[in-house]
């Protein structure tokens, strides 16, 4: 009865403790906090915010909406369907629009738009344009539709015209992810393969390359990395520096260093060459041996460091029992020592098939047409066709092909797996 | 002679690892089949690389090392048919406790209803009967413990090799695995070679320790001999607690030398080879076979010391002493009716019978 007693008093805590530990859990919650503070403002500014922005835009395009809204209300009662153009309104609405574009000269910005949706519609838009800013409002009140439809022979007749300035016309579009995906709509709006694939092929490309490349990348980096964990404290030192050197340099430079090997007078082909061994000089750089030989060696440290903490942590006795017990030195080795070694290769994989599908720089610089990766298209759509929102959607697929590839490796080996150092 | 009684054979074994500073200095040991033999020593003193040398881990630098008459320098660890339990268990993680058994059997080819039986038996053996579907990372130090040791014993080695095989585990548990492997000594009859810094351990397992000390045998004998004969003073200090106290031989006769103590008392004690007279020595006496004098009990040997404190450790007493010449003693007395107090700085006379006191070589 006075245990009972004695063990009731003992467990609770009083009042005052409560409030006193409750201030100690604040405070500690607040020092946690602030200490992670630098790094949720980085993956806020440089990641979220970033990202967001790019998946909003690679379906979001407001640009038509705002140049043409009232053609765009009135075709919201047309049949694109019917095999007719729109009514006489609506036309008349289209011409007024375009001559106010006409004169705030935006009028290309519309043809740009409209052009991508239906190819070589864009100077039609534009002669329009050009016509209609002479012509008189009232009179286009009246008899614009008329005007319009006697313009280079009667090119507005076309229902699919229309149907483009429609389809142009929505906020929200998958257009982008279609193109992305070599598909599109055609006049009848189901979604149709395009004649010519080209990002599939690239994104089929990227991961072809992503993977020789990590392939290379362990080829080379498991007897490297043994060989560094095995070998005495100084050897791997001198080692490790060699390993690492290639941090302490840029990555142009890593690069361009390649070129100055690959090319077509280079160090390679006029060794060759000298030696009598090629009478012609191979053509080496801007390919995708070139690519893959590049990265392979750029990434050569994001394998050879997981492994390497890895394999340093593995106990020798493992393969010293193994073989103590009678396996022979080679089968020992892979069935005890190669397993312990998964989460370095997986890790490293990981690291370097992620990194290597996204790469951009050193396929634009040694790649050519030949080695060309996704994110290089992704550039030339930001950069040169000024398609921000195709890029968008390029990204995004990406992004989502990276998340994919990573949810297939968390169920075959597991993320907690991973070991990076 | 016969090639039972030297199975395992060290001979004028020497390793050096970086071809300068040798680790092992001359080892020499003779190993008769189903001994079971410990290396002890301190850390550092060179028995894991006697072992590993014996497994074939290590290359031997200079000398022989001969099992059942053949050397076996040149031949590798995975022909020698050697058991090896390591530290650390070096159970394989990735692979169940059946599988990490069945491993010794399958690289020798053995067909798999025959390791299925093994493997069973096996686990019988060492009482895991329901853990072979577990991997390592499931189970108890204990439990690795006695997988690792089944594992070694498997495939049937003739010679068994143990390394600090119990150092991980707490007090209680390396008691009742002591007496396992044992048990599975004396059931199996292999030979066994068992390496440890705990005195206490070599002394229960084993039927015969070598004492190393920076890579040379100070003393390869019994467990008894080594207790109650120390052939210097690094064993006598390493294997139980000594008293030791300076002095100078006076004479010798018949194996007991009259000692004259630095503190200028005149006493007799056993001698094992030291019997040159004026030669200087240590005396060493165990601190249970030290006493304070009274009525009841006195030996032939007194001495007079002051007293400096008194340990209460349960079960029994300690009491530490200064002699005039400022050598420490220390006694080792049960705790009961008889353990008297003392005044700080009393003079206490203290005894011990001439044949638990031991002269030893002063130079070590
Ligand atoms: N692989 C090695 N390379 C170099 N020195 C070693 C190696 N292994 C052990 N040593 C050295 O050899 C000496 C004896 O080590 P060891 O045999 O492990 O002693 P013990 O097992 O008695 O603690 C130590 O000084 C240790 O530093
Ligand atoms: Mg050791």
């Amino acid at each position: 009865m006075s245990a009972a007693t004695l063990n009731s008093v003992s467990q609770s805590l009083s009042a005052q403790e409560i409030k006193e530990s409750k201030r100690n859990l604040k405070r500690r919650k607040l020092l946690a906090i602030l200490f992670v503070a630098p790094l949720v403002f980085f993956i806020l500014a440089a990641f979220v915010a970033p990202i967001g922005t790019m998946l909003y835009r690679s379906f979001y395009h407001p640009t038509v909406a705002q140049l043409v809204p009232e053609t765009l209300t009135q075709l919201e009662r047309w049949d694109s369907q019917s095999g007719a153009i729109p009514d006489k309104k609506t036309l008349i609405t289209f011409t007024l629009e375009l001559k106010q574009l006409a004169k705030a000269r935006t009028a290309g910005k519309l043809a740009e738009e409209i052009n991508r949706a239906l190819p070589g519609s864009s100077s039609l838009i534009k002669f329009s344009a050009r016509k209609l800013k002479k012509l008189d409002e009232q009179l286009l009140a009246n008899n614009g539709d008329q005007r319009l439809l006697e313009f280079k022979k009667g090119k507005w007749g076309d229902p699919d015209l229309w149907q483009a300035i429609k389809q142009s016309g929505s906020v929200f579009t998958d257009r982008y992810y279609l193109t992305a995906l070599d598909l599109k709509r055609d006049s009848s709006g189901s979604i149709v393969q395009r004649d010519t694939k080209i990002y599939l092929k690239l994104y089929w490309k990227s991961l072809k390359i992503a993977l020789y490349i990590t392939l290379l990348t362990i080829l080379i980096g498991f007897p490297l990395s043994y060989y560094l964990a095995t070998a005495k404290t100084k050897t791997a030192n001198i080692l490790m520096v060699f390993v690492l050197l290639p941090f302490w340099t840029s990555l142009l430079v890593r690069t361009t260093s390649w070129i100055a090997l690959l090319q077509t007078n280079g160090v390679v082909n006029s060794t060759l060459q000298s030696l009598h061994i090629i009478s012609d000089p191979l053509e080496m750089l801007y390919s995708q041996f070139s690519t893959i030989l590049a990265m392979t060696h750029i990434l050569l440290p994001f394998m050879i460091l997981p492994l390497y903490s890895v394999m340093k942590g593995i106990d020798p006795s493992y393969y010293r029992a193994a073989l103590s017990l009678g396996g022979k030195p080679i089968p020992a080795f892979i069935r005890i020592y190669m397993p312990m070694t998964l989460p370095g290769i997986s890790a490293g994989s990981l690291l370097v098939f992620i990194i290597s599908i996204g790469y951009y720089i050193t396929p634009a610089l040694v790649g050519g047409t030949d080695g060309q990766m996704i994110s290089n298209i992704i550039a030339f759509h930001m950069q040169s066709s000024n398609n921000w929102e195709l890029a968008a959607a390029l990204g995004s697929l990406l992004l989502g092909l990276i998340i994919i590839i990573y949810w297939i490796y968390d169920r075959l080996v597991g993320v907690s797996n991973i070991k990076l150092g | 002679m016969s090639i039972e009684d030297h199975y395992v054979q060290f001979k004028n074994v020497k390793k050096s690892y970086d071809q300068k500073l040798l680790v092992v200095k001359d080892f020499n040991l003779d190993i008769k089949k189903g001994e079971f033999v410990t290396l002890l020593g301190p850390s550092g003193s060179g028995k894991t690389t006697c072992l590993m040398m014996l497994a074939g881990f290590e290359s031997v630098t200079s000398g022989e090392i001969i099992i059942n008459g053949q050397p076996v320098n040149n031949i590798a660890p995975y022909h020698r048919n050697i058991g090896m339990v390591f530290q650390h268990y070096a159970l394989f993680p990735h692979m169940t406790i059946a599988e990490n058994l069945a491993y010794p059997l399958q690289v020798r080819k053995m067909p798999s209803h025959e390791v299925d039986k093994k493997v069973a038996d096996s686990l019988a053996l060492v009482e895991l009967d329901q853990f072979g579907k577990r991997y390592p990372g499931q189970l108890s130090g204990g439990q690795k413990q006695r997988v690792a040791l089944a594992r070694s014993l498997i495939f049937e080695p003739s010679i068994v090799l143990m390394d600090e095989p119990l150092g991980a585990l707490d007090k209680n548990l390396r008691e009742q695995m002591q007496f396992e492997i044992k048990r599975l000594h004396a059931d199996l009859g292999f030979t066994a070679v068992y390496v440890t810094h705990d005195q206490t351990e070599a002394l229960t397992m084993s039927d015969r320790i070598a004492v190393f000390e920076d890579g040379v045998v100070q003393q390869c004998a019994s467990p008894t001999i080594l207790y109650e004969q120390p052939s210097n003073s690094f064993v006598a200090d390493f294997i139980g607690e000594n008293n030791h106290i300076k002095g100078k031989i006076s004479s010798v006769n018949a194996g007991i030398a009259q000692v004259m103590l630095d503190c200028g008392t005149q006493v007799n004690a056993q001698t094992y080879g030291i019997d040159q007279a004026d030669e200087l020595c240590i005396l060493a006496i165990r601190p249970e076979n030290l006493f304070i004098a009274n009525e009841n009990r006195t030996f032939e040997n007194t001495i007079k010391a002051n007293f400096v404190a008194r340990l209460y450790v349960g079960d029994s007493i300690r009491y530490f002493f200064k002699l005039p010449s400022g050598e420490e003693l220390m006694i080792k007395a049960l705790n009961d009716q008889d353990a008297p107090l003392f005044q700080e700085n009393a003079l206490v006379e203290l005894t011990w019978a001439t044949d638990k006191g031991l002269v030893l070589d002063r130079s070590k």
